[in-house]
């Protein structure tokens, strides 16, 4: 805690909005501490290799070594090459250990109807008033972890979409960690979807390092009225790592959010999508994968507030787990007693590889409308022997047929990914991860 | 090229198999007939080696190996094929991967090459008019929402590509129309050849009117207790099964 509050006083001076909205976060992080087992939302997942361990301010232009007097002589384009899906129309934007560099990214084309930039150039020139939006929609009072993101604010991405803009290319934004030592950084974007704007955004969580760097990261996203955002955020982070994302979202009336998360990274990876549908109409869809071997623990909380009426919310969790990982999923589906026509679907299923892997699944439903069709479901299971024995009459073998399985598990939320380059990619990451890893 | 002794095989407990001996050669097509329960499909699944059953005595040579030793992806790679009286569905993987997974294991086993891509799909165009289906079939999922005759068809069709020296067929008669069965049957006669064997398993006698047999084999109790030349199966389809149930089994295993 007092290193924390150390760098926090070491955080060189911001406008007055900022100062207190991170003096607030710090404030309200050192009062709840970090969250421990007891608390509801963590019950399957310690947080103590977090607490326990002295994460420092990462290094950055500011504080760094760097020739450049640029993040980015620390991180090669080279370096992220593989993670930018081969993609060279897609506008990219880099931040490097939680700061933006300006040398990796390339958006010139993204247009003049929406704004693109850094949230610390924002903040520096004022331009896009981003304190309009920042902190006012993902909530700190009982979220430890956003608390602390927001105690250092300063940078990540800022995107607003004018009204009726529509870009075609996807916006990328690719937070690498650079991972020397035990560090800390704490990317904070904000997106704005003005009514009828539409856009791709893609979060791509990565790392040069294979070391025990910590990413905690918030995301917040406005969409107005009959605004429609594809959101994939990628957590693929070194697997000795720590990761805590939110991504919390608000939807005007007959918004669109189709949010996809894939989790393969991190020793102990903590994702969590909460959206509120607060206008009429507004439509949700969030569907995700999670991959776990050797000792991972990959955790996913999803909230779904239905505040308004005749809101669809669709949601298809899936989860693979090998060796003696641990995945967790907790969904929640909360509809308010106004929200009469609420029709939500949920459901989690889970794929157990190994023996030692473990799942703890958890949706969760609270209904106070009596008007509403919500479902929900959640299965834990083994690879099918019938299935197995089928692929090994055609000559197949056990190692390829149980890739093979452990991909068809996986095929239908995958197809839901609607930029073809990553679902393609995605389709070989879940091909090439449990290869090879079959016990003899 | 098969050759089975005194085989006894179960699940669990549960003996099926008790004391099956049979051979056969290359070029030859062997009906395998009997009531519901009497281990017909066991044998079947044995001779695959489903893991599922366990042989508890005897011998099995194929192609003067253990047969009994070998993995069942090893069984197929070496040219046994069965296709399943319920083909198991496999919703997220399309025929076309499967197939060809299976088609170049097959002959990665074998010291060859992988095919080119555009060299089977010549191939898959080809057998696919062979069952009477239709190339839109090879994006669909393995299975997925077949129905049973599709799903035979699909059968006869892996069996068209991977063209094995022993096929065994389980049941595939049943459920099918009689179009259906003149599709399957054609198939399998057009594989046939001085090289391959088939053995056809079978409840009913009229998928041999289109597969011509030259021995039938009746198995009751887990034992074969009849093995005649093609007439046999019309001689039980008039008669039914019963008068070889109270057959000494005894003496018909040993033959």
């Amino acid at each position: 805690m007092a290193a924390y509050r150390a760098d926090f006083e070491r955080q060189p001076v911001a406008p007055d909005w900022l100062q207190s909205l991170r003096a607030k976060g710090m404030a309200r992080f050192e009062a709840l501490g970090f969250p421990t087992m007891k608390n509801e939302d963590w019950h399957f997942t310690s947080v103590a290799p977090i607490a326990e361990r002295i994460f420092r301010a990462a290094m950055t232009s500011k504080t760094g070594v760097s020739s450049e007097g640029s993040t980015a002589g620390m991180v090669a384009g080279a370096d992220l090459k593989r993670f930018t899906f081969d993609q060279p129309t897609w506008h990219t934007l880099v931040f490097v250990n939680g700061e933006f560099s300006e040398d990796l990214s390339s958006y010139a084309g993204v247009g003049n109807k929406i704004r693109v930039s850094s949230l610390a150039k924002a903040i520096r020139s004022g331009v896009g008033r981003p304190e309009r939006h920042l902190g006012k929609i993902a909530g700190f009072d009982n979220h430890a972890f956003t608390a602390l993101n927001t105690a250092f604010i300063r940078d990540g991405a800022f995107i607003e979409l004018q009204a009726d803009t529509v870009i075609d290319a996807p916006i990328h934004l690719i937070f690498v960690s650079e991972g020397r030592g035990e560090s800390i950084s704490h990317p904070r974007n904000l997106i704005v979807a003005a009514r009828n704007s539409r856009a791709s955004i893609i979060e791509s969580y990565i790392c040069v390092r294979d070391t025990p760097y910590f990413t905690n990261a918030v995301t917040e996203i406005s969409l107005g009225e009959g605004a429609r955002l594809d959101h994939y955020k990628l957590q693929r982070e070194s697997e000795k790592s720590f990761h805590v994302g939110t991504t919390q979202i608000r939807q005007a009336r007959d918004s669109q959010l189709h949010s996809f998360s894939f989790a393969v990274g991190g020793l102990l990876a903590r994702t969590n999508i909460y959206t509120c549908l607060e206008g009429d109409g507004a439509t949700c869809t969030l569907n995700g994968l999670y991959l776990a071997d050797g000792v991972q623990h990959i955790d996913n909380q999803t909230s779904i507030e239905h505040i308004a009426a005749n809101c669809p919310s669709h949601e298809v969790y899936k989860g693979v787990l090998d060796g003696r990982s641990h995945g967790v999923f907790n969904g929640k589906v909360y509809v308010h007693p106004e929200a009469q026509k609420t029709d939500g679907k949920q459901s989690n299923n889970n794929l157990l590889l190994s023996p030692t892997a473990r799942v703890d699944t958890k949706p969760q439903l609270e209904i106070f409308a009596d008007d509403v069709k919500c479902t929900h479901g959640a299965t834990v299971g083994r690879l099918d022997e019938m299935a197995m024995f089928y692929l090994n009459s055609r000559g197949i073998g056990p190692e390829t047929a149980r890739t093979l399985l452990t991909y068809a598990f996986a095929a239908d939320v995958l197809e839901t990914i609607e930029l073809e380059a990553m679902k393609t990619e995605l389709e070989k990451m879940v091909l090439a991860r449990f290869a090879g890893t079959a016990a003899a | 090229m098969l050759e089975i002794n005194d085989l006894h095989a179960g699940i669990g407990d549960r003996e099926i198999l008790r004391g099956i001996t049979l051979r056969v050669k290359a070029g030859e097509v062997h009906a395998v007939m009997g009531p519901n329960g009497s281990g017909k499909s066991t044998l079947a699944q044995v001779l695959a080696g489903n893991p599922s059953y366990q042989v508890t005595q005897g011998t099995v040579t194929y192609n003067g190996q253990n047969l009994l030793e070998m993995d069942p992806e090893v069984r197929a790679q070496n040219g046994i094929f069965l296709a399943f009286q319920y083909p198991v569905e496999i919703p997220g993987v399309s025929i076309a991967y499967f197939l060809r997974s299976a088609y170049n294991e097959i002959r990665k086993a074998k010291g060859m090459e992988e095919i080119d891509p555009l060299e089977f799909l010549d191939l898959v165009e080809e057998k696919l008019k062979l069952v009477d289906m239709d190339q839109s079939m090879l994006s669909r999922s393995v299975n997925a929402g077949f129905s049973g005759g599709e799903k035979k068809r699909n059968e006869i069709f892996q069996m068209a590509v991977l063209s094995p020296r022993l096929a065994i067929l389980d049941e595939t008669d049943s459920g099918l129309d009689i179009d259906a069965l003149r599709i399957v049957a054609q198939g399998v006669n057009t594989l046939r050849s001085p090289e391959n064997a088939t053995i056809v398993v079978t409840h009913y006698q009229r998928l041999l009117n289109y597969i011509i047999p030259d021995f039938v084999h009746v198995i009751a109790n887990g034992r074969i207790v009849k093995s005649g030349g093609k007439e046999l199966a019309l001689e039980l389809e008039e008669k039914g099964y019963d008068w070889l149930q109270n057959v000494d089994a005894g003496a018909g295993a040993v033959a």
